[in-house]
C-alpha cells in the first residue's frame, strides 16, 4: 500500500501542472480569437453582419469565463496542497522556499 | 421628474454609502466579518474598472463605432483569465513588500530609488485628471438630461456649479473614510464595501434598462437580431490596426492604471480571491456590455437625429414616460462616477504623499532628529492631495468647457498610464532591467504621450496651432504631432499609443543592457522577480550594530503611533531573547522594521529614514554570493553561515553585557560598603562627639535639648538605613506577610502624591493625570504598592531638574494586568546606567542631593515582583518614565507554590 500512494500523488501533481499549463495558454487562445474577425473579410465586402459578429465574440468571451472558472477551481485546490505535491516532484518542478 | 427629487435621491444615497462604509468599518475593526475580505467584494470593488465613461459612454460609442466599444472589456478580460502570468505575481509581490500604491511598487524594485516613485507620480496625477474631469462632466450632463426633459418649469441647473458640489462631496467622503488612519497596510475596508456596492448599484441599473428596452421596446432578441442588421451599425467597419490596438491597450491599462492597482493589490485581502476573480470581473464585464450594442440600435431609431448617443440610458427610458427607471439609470452612472473618483483619489493621494511630500519633508527639515508627530503630517498631506486632485480635475472641467465626446478623454488617459507597463513588466520578469533604463523609458513614454496625443487632444488653435499640424514645429515635416517619422495615415490614437510605448520600450531595454544596477537594486531585483522561489531568503540590505535601537524607537513612535511601537520593538526584542523594549539592531530586525514603516509611508521613505539612523545601506558579502551564484546549496550553506555568525555574535554580545553589568556591580558594591561605613560614621561620630559632650556636665540645658535632639535626629537616620536593609532582605527571601484587599488605585495615586509632596516642598511640580482610567479596583496590597509609588513620585521630585517639572501618569488596562507609567520631563537615565538603577545600592549622582542609601529602587522591584507584577524603565519617552505592570486581581502570594 505505501508504495501506490505516491504513484497517485505524482499523478496528481502531473494533472496539477498541466493545468497551470492551460491556465497560462488559455489567454494566448483568447487572443487568438478575438484577434481572428481582422481577417475575416476585406473591408470592401459591404455584406457583413454586424449582429453575427456580436455574437460571435459573446461566444468566444463566455467560453474564456466558463473555461477560466473550471481552472481557476482546479488551481485553489492545488495551491492549498502545494507543498505535499511538491515534495513528489523531484526536481523538476518549480522551487518553493524551503519551509 | 422633479429636479429636487432627484437631488434628494443622491444625496439619500450618498448618506447610505456613509453608513455602509461606516458599518463595515465598524465591523472589520471588532474583527467580526469575514465576508468583508471575501471573493464576492474583492471582484466587485474591481469593478472601479467601469467609470461613468463605460456607463453612458459605452453605448454612445457602440452608436458611433459599433462593436469597437467591446474592445475596451476585452482586453482586461485577457489579463484576468491569464491571471497566472502577471496578476498572480503583482499581487504577491505587493503584499510580500507591502506596497502601497503602483509608484511604490516601481521605486521599490528599481531600488527604492525616489526619483522614480515621483515620476510614476507625476504620470499618475496628469493622466488621472482629464479622467476625474470626465466623470465630473458624466453626472453633471446627466443632471442636464433630467433638467431638459422636466415639465416643471425650472431653468437648466448651473452646470459649473453642479460639478463643484459634486468634487467637494466626493473629497469630502473619501476624506473621511480615506484618511482616517494610517493603516499598516493601506487597506480601507469601508471604502471596499461602499465600492463594491456600487457596483452591484450600476450593474442592476444597466441591466434594467437593457432588459426594459429588449423585451418592452422591441420584442424580444430576434427583434433585435433584425434592428441591429437594419440599423447603421451594419455599416460599421472593423479596423484591424484600431481592433488589435485598444485591446492592448485596455489590457494595459487595467495593469498600470492606479486605481485599478489600489484594489487589485493594495487592498487585496486574500490572495485566494484573485482565482475567483480571474472569471467572476470577466463575467461582470460581459454583464456591462451585453445590452450596449441593442440600447444603441434602439435608441437610434426611436430618438430624434440631434439626440447626443452618451446619453442614450437616460433619455431613452426619459422619452417613454419611464421616470423610476430613468431614475435608476441615473444612480447606476452617479455610482460609476463617484466609485471610480474616491478611488483614483486615494491611490493618487497615497501616492503624492508617500513619493513627493515625505521626501521634501524628510530634505528639508533642518536637523537630522525626527521630531513632531508624522502621523499627522502624512494624514494632513493626503487629505490635502485628496482636496488638490479633485480640484484639478474640476479645473480641467471648467476650462476644458466639457464638450469632446467622453470616450475620446478617457482613451487618452488610457494611453497616458499604460507608459508604466514596460518598467512595471521589466520589474517583475527581467532581473537585469535597471533604474537607468526605467527612468529613460517612463520619461521617454510620458514625452512622446504628451507630445503627440495629450497636448493635441486640446485641438488646433488650443495648445499647437493649426501650422504645427499640418508642418510640424519649425516645419520640420517628419516632427508633426499625428505623423512621427512620415508614420501618416494612421489613427492619432493609435499612433501615438505605437510610438510612445515603442521608443518606451526600447529607451528601457537599452538603457537597462548599458547601465550597472546598484547592490540595492540586484537584491531587490531577486526578491520581485523570484517571489515565488525566495520565500525565506529575503535580501537583508542592513549591516548591524551601527545603529541605536533607541533613536529607531523614537522614528517608530512617531510613524506607528506610541503602544503599536513599543509592542513591536518588545515583541522583537523578546524574539531574540533580551529583556526590555530595546532588541538589537540585528539585520533581521532593521529589515521588519523597514517593511512595518513602509506599510505606513511607502519603501523609499522607509527607506531613506532607516538609512539615514543606521549609516548607510550595505550589502553584505554573503547578500553579493546570493546575488552572483543562486544555487540553493550555496544559499542554503551562506544562510546557514550567517545564522550561526549571528547567533555567535549575539551570544558575545550578551556575554559581554553580563560581563560589564558584574563588574560595574562589583565595583558598585565596594563603592557601596566603603559608603555605608561612611553613613554609618558620620551619625556615630556626631553621636560620640555629642554625647561626650553631654557627660561632661556643665551645659546649660537650652544647649543641651539641642544636642540631644541631634543625636536623636541621627538614630532615626541609622534606624531607616537599616530598616531598609532589614526590608529588603525580607522581601528578597519572599518571606513578607501581604495584605491583600480591594483598592481603589486612584486613592493609592492620591495618597502617594500627599506623601512625596514633603520631599523639596519648595518645587511646584505640574502632575497630568488621566482621573477616569485611574477608576479600577485592585486586589493587592495597598500599602506596599503606594510605598512603590511614593518611591517613583518623590525620585522624580527629587531628579527632575526641568525648569518648569511635569510628572504624566498613565493607566491603561490590558485584560487581566494593569500599566501604570509615571513619566517625567526630567534629563532621564543615561542608557547605560539603565541596566543597573534597579540593583541595590546603585546610585546615579552625587550622595548629597539623594537622601538615601540607593535601596529605592531595588525594595520598589522586590515589592512589584512580591505583587505578582513587573516595575521597568521605559526608554525614549522624553524624560525618565517607569512602567509598573501588576495583576488586577491577585489571589495568593505568588511564591507561595516556591516556597
Amino acid at each position: 500500500m505505501r508504495r501506490r500512494s505516491p504513484v497517485f500523488l505524482a499523478r496528481r501533481a502531473y494533472r496539477l501542472r498541466r493545468l497551470r499549463d492551460a491556465a497560462r495558454l488559455l489567454p494566448v487562445a483568447g487572443a487568438f480569437l478575438l484577434l481572428l474577425p481582422i481577417l475575416w473579410e476585406p473591408p470592401e465586402a459591404s455584406d457583413r453582419n454586424t449582429a453575427w459578429d456580436g455574437i460571435y465574440l459573446f461566444a468566444v468571451w463566455g467560453g474564456l469565463i466558463a473555461l477560466a472558472a473550471w481552472l481557476a477551481q482546479g488551481l485553489a485546490a492545488g495551491e492549498d496542497s502545494d507543498e505535499a505535491t511538491d515534495a513528489e516532484n523531484g526536481p523538476d518542478g518549480p522551487r518553493r522556499g524551503e519551509r | 421628474m422633479p429636479f429636487n427629487l432627484l437631488v434628494l435621491a443622491c444625496l439619500c444615497y450618498a448618506v447610505l454609502l456613509f453608513a455602509i462604509a461606516f458599518v463595515a468599518e465598524r465591523n472589520m475593526q471588532a474583527g467580526a466579518a469575514r465576508w468583508l475580505r471575501s471573493p464576492l467584494v474583492y471582484t466587485l470593488s474591481l469593478s472601479i474598472y467601469c467609470t461613468a465613461w463605460t456607463f453612458y459612454g459605452a453605448v454612445g460609442y457602440a452608436a458611433r463605432s459599433g462593436l469597437e466599444f467591446a474592445t475596451i472589456y476585452l482586453g482586461p478580460t485577457l489579463v484576468f483569465v491569464g491571471w497566472w502570468w502577471v496578476l498572480r505575481k503583482m499581487v504577491r509581490i505587493g503584499r510580500r513588500q507591502r506596497v502601497t500604491s503602483i509608484a511604490d511598487m516601481i521605486s521599490s524594485r528599481y531600488g527604492k530609488s525616489n526619483l522614480l516613485g515621483v515620476i510614476v507620480t507625476l504620470i499618475s496625477v496628469v493622466a488621472a485628471t482629464p479622467y476625474i474631469a470626465l466623470q465630473l462632466q458624466s453626472v453633471t450632463l446627466s443632471f442636464g438630461v433630467f433638467a431638459a426633459a422636466g415639465t416643471y418649469g425650472w431653468a437648466m441647473p448651473d452646470t459649473n456649479a453642479t460639478a463643484l458640489w459634486v468634487a467637494a462631496g466626493l473629497a469630502l467622503f473619501t476624506i473621511l473614510f480615506g484618511t482616517r488612519n494610517l493603516d499598516a497596510n493601506e487597506q480601507h475596508t469601508g471604502i471596499v464595501t461602499a465600492i463594491a456596492v456600487e457596483a452591484v448599484v450600476k450593474l442592476v441599473a444597466l441591466l434594467a434598462v437593457g432588459i426594459y428596452v429588449v423585451w418592452v421596446l422591441a420584442d424580444g432578441p430576434v427583434d433585435i437580431f433584425e434592428r441591429i442588421n437594419a440599423s447603421a451599425l451594419a455599416d460599421w467597419q472593423l479596423i484591424p490596426s484600431r481592433w488589435s490596438g485598444l485591446i492592448a491597450l485596455s489590457a494595459a491599462a487595467v495593469l498600470c492604471l492606479p486605481r485599478m492597482f489600489q484594489v487589485l493589490v493594495v487592498e487585496c485581502g486574500d490572495e485566494r480571491n484573485l482565482a475567483t476573480a480571474s472569471w467572476a470581473f470577466p463575467l461582470y464585464l460581459a454583464a456591462m456590455s451585453v445590452f450596449v450594442v441593442p440600447i444603441a440600435v434602439v435608441g437610434l431609431q426611436m430618438l430624434p437625429a440631434g439626440a447626443n448617443p452618451d446619453l442614450f440610458v437616460l433619455t431613452l427610458p426619459l422619452s417613454q414616460g419611464q421616470g423610476g427607471l430613468a431614475m435608476l439609470a441615473f444612480l447606476g452612472g452617479f455610482s460609476s462616477a463617484t466609485s471610480m473618483v474616491i478611488v483614483a483619489s486615494i491611490a493618487l493621494s497615497t501616492m503624492v504623499s508617500n513619493h513627493i511630500v515625505m521626501p521634501l519633508w524628510l530634505s528639508l527639515r533642518p536637523t537630522r532628529e525626527v521630531t513632531g508627530d508624522v502621523r499627522r503630517l502624512v494624514l494632513h498631506a493626503r487629505r490635502f492631495s485628496i482636496a488638490g486632485v479633485l480640484g484639478l480635475g474640476y479645473l480641467y472641467y471648467s476650462l476644458s468647457g466639457g464638450s469632446a465626446a467622453l470616450a475620446a478623454i478617457g482613451l487618452i488617459s488610457f494611453v497616458g498610464v499604460a507608459q508604466m507597463l514596460p518598467a512595471m513588466l521589466g520589474a517583475i520578469f527581467w532581473r537585469g532591467a535597471t533604474r537607468v533604463g526605467a527612468t529613460a523609458g517612463l520619461c521617454i513614454g510620458f514625452a512622446i504621450w504628451a507630445y503627440t496625443l495629450f497636448l493635441p487632444s486640446f485641438g488646433p488653435g488650443g495648445v499647437y496651432p493649426l501650422s504645427m499640424f499640418m508642418e510640424g514645429p519649425f516645419g520640420i515635416g517628419w516632427l508633426r504631432p499625428q505623423a512621427l517619422f512620415g508614420v501618416a495615415g494612421m489613427d492619432p490614437l493609435i499612433h501615438a499609443l505605437f510610438w510612445s510605448l515603442s521608443l518606451n520600450t526600447a529607451a528601457f531595454a537599452i538603457g537597462s543592457l548599458v547601465s550597472f544596477p546598484t547592490p540595492v537594486e540586484r537584491v531587490q531585483g531577486l526578491a520581485f522577480v523570484n517571489v515565488f522561489d525566495t520565500e525565506r531568503t529575503e535580501p537583508l540590505a542592513w549591516e548591524a550594530g551601527q545603529v541605536e535601537t533607541e533613536e529607531l524607537l523614537k522614528l517608530a513612535q512617531r510613524i506607528l503611533g506610541d503602544e503599536p511601537a513599543l509592542t513591536f520593538f518588545e515583541e522583537a526584542a523578546s524574539a531574540q531573547g533580551t529583556e526590555g523594549y530595546l532588541p538589537d539592531p540585528t539585520p533581521e530586525f532593521l529589515d521588519a522594521l523597514e517593511r512595518k514603516l513602509a506599510g505606513a509611508v511607502g519603501a523609499a521613505a522607509a527607506h531613506a529614514m532607516i538609512a539615514e539612523l543606521a549609516g548607510r545601506a550595505r550589502v553584505t558579502v554573503a547578500d553579493l554570493m546570493r546575488v552572483a551564484d543562486e544555487t540553493a546549496q550555496i544559499m542554503e550553506y551562506s544562510g546557514r553561515l550567517e545564522a550561526q555568525r549571528a547567533e555567535m555574535e549575539r551570544t558575545a554580545r550578551q556575554l559581554r553585557e553580563a560581563n560589564e553589568k558584574l563588574t560595574q556591580l562589583s565595583i558598585q558594591k565596594d563603592a557601596f560598603l566603603s559608603q555605608i561605613s561612611h553613613e554609618l560614621r558620620t551619625p556615630m561620630t556626631s553621636i560620640r562627639a555629642f554625647s561626650e559632650i553631654l557627660m561632661e556636665g556643665d551645659v546649660p540645658p537650652e544647649v543641651a535639648g539641642g544636642q540631644a535632639r541631634i543625636i536623636h535626629d541621627e538614630a532615626i537616620r541609622l534606624t531607616r538605613l537599616l530598616d531598609d536593609l532589614l526590608d529588603l532582605s525580607v522581601l528578597e527571601n519572599g518571606t513578607v506577610q501581604l495584605d491583600l484587599r480591594l483598592a481603589s488605585l486612584n486613592e493609592l495615586i492620591d495618597r502617594a502624591l500627599r506623601a512625596a509632596a514633603q520631599v523639596r516642598p519648595d518645587r511646584v511640580f505640574m502632575v497630568w493625570r488621566d482621573l477616569p482610567s485611574e477608576a479600577l479596583f485592585l486586589r493587592t496590597d495597598p500599602d506596599r504598592l503606594s510605598q512603590v509609588f511614593i518611591n517613583l513620585v518623590s525620585n522624580s521630585r527629587k531628579y527632575c531638574d526641568a525648569a518648569k517639572p511635569e510628572l504624566r501618569i498613565n493607566v491603561k488596562q490590558r485584560g487581566a494586568r494593569v500599566i501604570v507609567d509615571f513619566i517625567d520631563n526630567g534629563p532621564g537615565i543615561p542608557k547605560d546606567k539603565q541596566q543597573i538603577i534597579f540593583e541595590k545600592f546603585a546610585r546615579l549622582s552625587d550622595q548629597t542631593r539623594a537622601g538615601g542609601a540607593g535601596l529605592g529602587l531595588a525594595i520598589c522591584r522586590e515589592i512589584m515582583a512580591n505583587l505578582g507584577g513587573t516595575i521597568a524603565y521605559l526608554p525614549a519617552q522624553g524624560g525618565a518614565a517607569f512602567r509598573v505592570t501588576l495583576p488586577l486581581r491577585l489571589e495568593k502570594h505568588p511564591f507561595a507554590d516556591a516556597a
